[in-house]
């Protein structure tokens, strides 16, 4: 399941649930993603989707990563609007038979969600604001993923 | 009669964000932008920006009907 949302979420509850009631599973991994402060130098994340489009996008790649990896279940929740330093802007949660998919399927999933998915990323900070591209570092974690 | 969506540093640039166009093609809402602000119709046509006409990416032309939605999305830059 996929969820964009403009409201702050609490990441333990999200695992919590995504793991109840899983008799056949064997492993889950989840990965949160933070806001950072970048000391002062970032006051906030404004974080712009395109209701209906973004979220199509983010579950046609999870449901490739679902083929991929043998998923047997996944939930992605995604902040957008402005988020403050502190708090979570993303959680993965990946269910698997056996932890080396759950893990690798996860790490799949923020790759591209660092660098290809559709968002558009404003930086507030002390300077003003500033639109922020994906880094060569996420540029190069997620190809890594296209040669295998 | 179409709906444009801008995203990112293009709503920016032109000061909104959703706005309804009298266009029955792309290529002309292109020419009815750039007609209104130079500078925002050159930026629709830079590096990297895409088109989704109804929430679908399209490449060139595309005929535009009542209530089509077309955005222009600048690079994305991932969450």
């Amino acid at each position: 399941m996929i969820t964009l949302t403009d409201q702050p979420f609490e990441p333990g509850a999200l695992l919590t649930a995504f793991c109840a009631g899983r008799d056949e599973t064997g492993a889950v991994a989840s990965f949160v993603g933070i806001a950072r402060a970048e000391q002062g130098q970032a006051a906030a994340l404004e974080l712009e989707a395109y209701p209906g489009f973004t979220d199509v996008a983010i579950s046609d790649f999870a449901e490739a990563a679902r083929a991929r990896f043998a998923l047997h279940d996944y939930r992605i929740v995604h902040r957008t609007g402005r988020i403050a330093p502190g708090e979570a802007i993303v959680f993965v949660a990946t269910a698997a038979g056996h932890r080396r998919e759950a893990f690798e399927a996860c790490d799949f999933l923020m790759d591209w969600l660092k660098s290809r998915a559709p968002f558009w990323k404003k930086e507030h900070g002390p300077g003003g604001a500033r639109w922020i591209e994906p880094t060569d570092r996420d540029r190069t974690d997620a190809s890594r993923w296209d040669q295998e | 009669m179409a709906r444009v969506l801008l995203f990112g540093r293009l709503a920016d640039q032109a000061g909104w964000r959703d706005r309804a166009f009298e266009a029955t093609s792309l290529a002309m809402l292109r020419g009815l932008i750039a007609n209104d602000d130079s500078e925002l119709g050159q930026a629709l046509s830079g590096p990297g920006v895409q088109v989704a006409v109804d929430k679908t990416l399209v490449r060139g032309e595309a005929v535009l009907t009542a209530a089509t939605e077309v955005a222009f999305l600048p690079p994305m830059s991932g969450g």
